[in-house]
């Protein structure tokens, strides 16, 4: 105890918060409507194309996705007198083009992501990444004109080869001996397409395999290909596939360039190599133009069957590739 | 060097990289290449295995067999898998390369004719697609492409970059279902966007062609690109400068407005003008809602605004041969635009973060 009298000025006791200013408040709300908006926008779109849609989903039932008429009957006053509406030859074109552009490009993607990720020299891959990245910007018209202008004299002349050798398969049976506009073409450009996505999404998940483990296989003498099986595929497998998913989510929503490729006719066709054909999104460009209300209702109700089909491809998509990079670390 | 057992003379032994290939390899390399095109011509020439496709299998299959043979010879089962192996992948990436390379190309060969200086401020009010190339321009459209993606870059700009915001800065528990929503949404068919205005605005209150409501659609497409690309780069900002803001006093927001974002400024640009590459193309929702003009219109609340997408599919659609120059034309004017926002961000994405 000190006998000189010193006066201490004790500051008040500061309030200790956690709680968040008004400004941090307003900052918090504003960032998650933000955040939010995806989501309001996804629910709308679904709202809303189901609210146009309805009638035509009550008025056919099932047979909306079962039958393959597309058919509106006026009488001379204009009413309708009778309507068939069926998406099931658009929708089984649309999953044979896409699921061919994927068999097409998963391998051709999975190979130059393993030659970008281990095999190319640094220049070439520098190079190669960035045209990728490139040939992922361009605007999808680009590739539709390129594929009836360059494409299609050589996609038809391979389609004749796939005819001659393997015609005896019924999906590549061919009776008009006419190639141009087909399926087949229609999945080629599909293919080169999505080549870019699946290439960068599988560079990606190449680069995350362990390095540790690389290093142990190279340690053991690996070549790198023996490398690439014991670590990369195993690791890679389920992000790859996921890749694939992503490819085939944006090949079945493509619009312009199948529109400009494909001879769109309303029949349900299992023969790839003939030009008859469709898909879900290009049979809505095709009839808009000239669609009376009533029909512009069923075609709505198309783009909710082609809404709902891409996000439960890109749900599992994303599912896949995320699943893969939760272990991968 | 010789074989005698004197001491090593250590200063003539020279660093080697036994893992690069020496000129000796480069040349056997070269060699069977130049082999390999060689009997593949020949056969070509001599078998019914003919064309490009098949000079290319041939190739390809002769080069196969000679290297992995010689690495079979010389080293054994596993060098020749991994030769194999290797010769494939590169196959794959060159496969992957023509058909860019053959767009750039031709593009630029055919749409090289039409170009003349009156194309960039003249419209096509008073021309058809069929007239000849040194009439008409696409003027009208290169506007109406503006207005349609600066509008959509104003709606979209926003929202990506507080999604990211979101993802990156408050990381509530809503972050991972909003992800996946993006991701989601990223997959959304353009039509179907192009689709949804339409029926939520075009057919209950406007009832007409707006390049707005084109706007609108492009605004969903852009969106995703936006927000994701963005997270990326805020999330390379190191969690440092945040806890500085914080150390000093800052609040979440000030932190945010003056520390984080400032520092990721680059790399948001790239996010914007990858956004803007997404959409520049975008064919199908600016066919249904801004319908397609052949004049300039300035005004994006009213009117059929024209486009270089319409433009081009309307040229194309047309048939003539002076139309499809006028497509390929158009064309060119679109990939140069891509081009130039590409490297726009290349430029800004290669800037160090936290400049």
């Amino acid at each position: 105890m000190s006998t000189t009298e010193t006066t201490y000025v004790i500051p008040e006791k500061r309030e200790l918060t956690t709680k968040p200013r008004f400004s941090d408040k307003v900052f918090r709300g504003v960032v998650t409507g933000g955040g939010l908006t995806s989501l309001v926008v996804l629910g709308l779109i679904f709202g809303f194309l189901l609210y146009q849609g309805y009638d035509i989903f009550r008025a056919q039932g099932f047979s909306f996705i079962t039958s393959s008429r597309w058919d509106v009957t006026f009488d001379d006053a204009g009413n309708i007198i009778s309507s068939d509406f069926g998406l099931s030859a658009m929708l089984i074109g649309t999953i044979i083009c896409s699921f061919i552009a994927v068999l097409i490009a998963v391998p051709i993607s999975v190979a130059t992501a393993l030659y970008l990720s281990f095999y190319a020299p640094p220049l070439v891959k520098k190079f190669m990444v960035t045209v990728i990245d490139l040939m992922a910007a361009f605007p999808s018209i680009l590739f539709g004109i390129w594929a009836y202008a360059i494409l299609m004299p050589s996609g038809a002349y391979w389609a004749k080869l796939l005819n001659k050798y393997f015609g005896f398969i019924p999906v590549f049976s061919n009776d008009q001996q006419v190639y141009d506009s087909s399926p087949f073409i229609a999945s080629l450009i599909l293919a080169i397409m999505i080549i870019p996505i699946i290439t960068s999404i599988s560079r990606e998940i190449f680069s995350q395999a362990p390095l540790d483990r690389i290093q142990a296989a190279y340690a053991l003498g690996a070549t790198r290909w023996a490398m690439i099986r014991a670590v990369v595929i195993p690791h890679g497998r389920s992000g790859v596939i996921g890749g694939a998913m992503l490819g085939l989510g944006r090949a079945m929503g493509e619009t312009v360039a199948v529109y400009t490729v494909l001879n769109l006719v309303f029949a349900i066709n299992w023969k790839i190599l003939f030009g008859v054909g469709g898909n879900v999104a290009s049979l809505i460009l095709l009839k808009f133009g000239e669609a009376t209300p009533f029909e512009i209702k069923a075609l709505m109700a198309a783009g909710l069957v082609l809404f709902v089909l891409t996000l439960i491809v890109n749900f599992s998509a994303d599912l896949l590739v995320r699943s893969f990079g939760g272990k991968g670390k | 060097m010789s074989t005698t057992s004197s001491p090593v003379d250590y200063s003539a032994v020279k660093p080697n990289r036994p893992w690069q290939a020496s000129p000796r390899d480069r040349a056997i390399t070269g060699g069977i290449f130049a082999l390999s095109v060689l009997i593949a011509s020949v056969s070509v020439k001599l078998t019914g295995f003919s064309g490009k496709l098949g000079f290319f299998a041939s190739f390809v299959i002769i080069f196969i067999a000679i290297t992995a043979s010689r690495e079979y010879l010389r080293f054994g089962n596993a060098l020749a898998k991994d030769t194999l192996v290797n010769t494939l992948v590169a196959v794959g990436a060159f496969i992957t390369l023509i058909p860019i390379v053959s767009i750039i190309y031709t593009v630029v060969s055919r749409g090289f004719k039409g170009l003349y200086p009156g194309l960039f401020y003249r419209d096509m009010s008073l021309n058809a697609p069929n007239d000849p190339l040194n009439v008409g321009g696409l003027g009208h459209a290169i506007v109406g492409t503006l207005l349609l993606v600066s509008v959509a870059l104003i709606i979209s700009v926003p929202i990506g970059i507080l999604t990211a915001l979101y993802l990156t800065e408050i990381k509530g528990n809503l972050s991972r279902p909003i992800r996946f929503l993006v991701q989601a949404m990223s997959g959304v068919p353009s039509i179907v966007a192009g689709l949804f205005i339409f029926s939520a605005i075009l057919l209950p209150i406007t009832k007409d062609n707006s390049s707005i409501l084109g706007s609108l659609a492009l605004a969903i497409l852009m969106v995703p690109t936006v927000a994701r690309t963005a997270e990326e780069v805020l999330n390379l900002i190191p969690n440092d400068l945040r806890e500085a803001g914080v150390a000093l006093g800052g609040t979440q927001w000030r932190t945010v407005a003056m520390i984080v974002v400032p520092a990721a400024k680059s790399g948001l640009i790239t996010a914007v003008i990858l956004g803007i590459a997404r959409i520049a193309g975008e064919t199908a929702p600016v066919l249904l809602l801004a319908g397609g003009g052949d004049k300039f219109n300035y005004n994006p609340t009213s009117g059929p605004m024209g486009s270089l997408p319409y433009y081009i599919w309307r040229s194309f659609g047309a048939g003539s041969e002076e139309a499809i120059a006028r497509a390929w034309t158009g064309l060119l004017v679109l990939l140069l635009i891509v081009f130039a926002l590409f490297a726009a961000a290349r430029f800004f994405g290669n800037r160090k973060v936290g400049k």
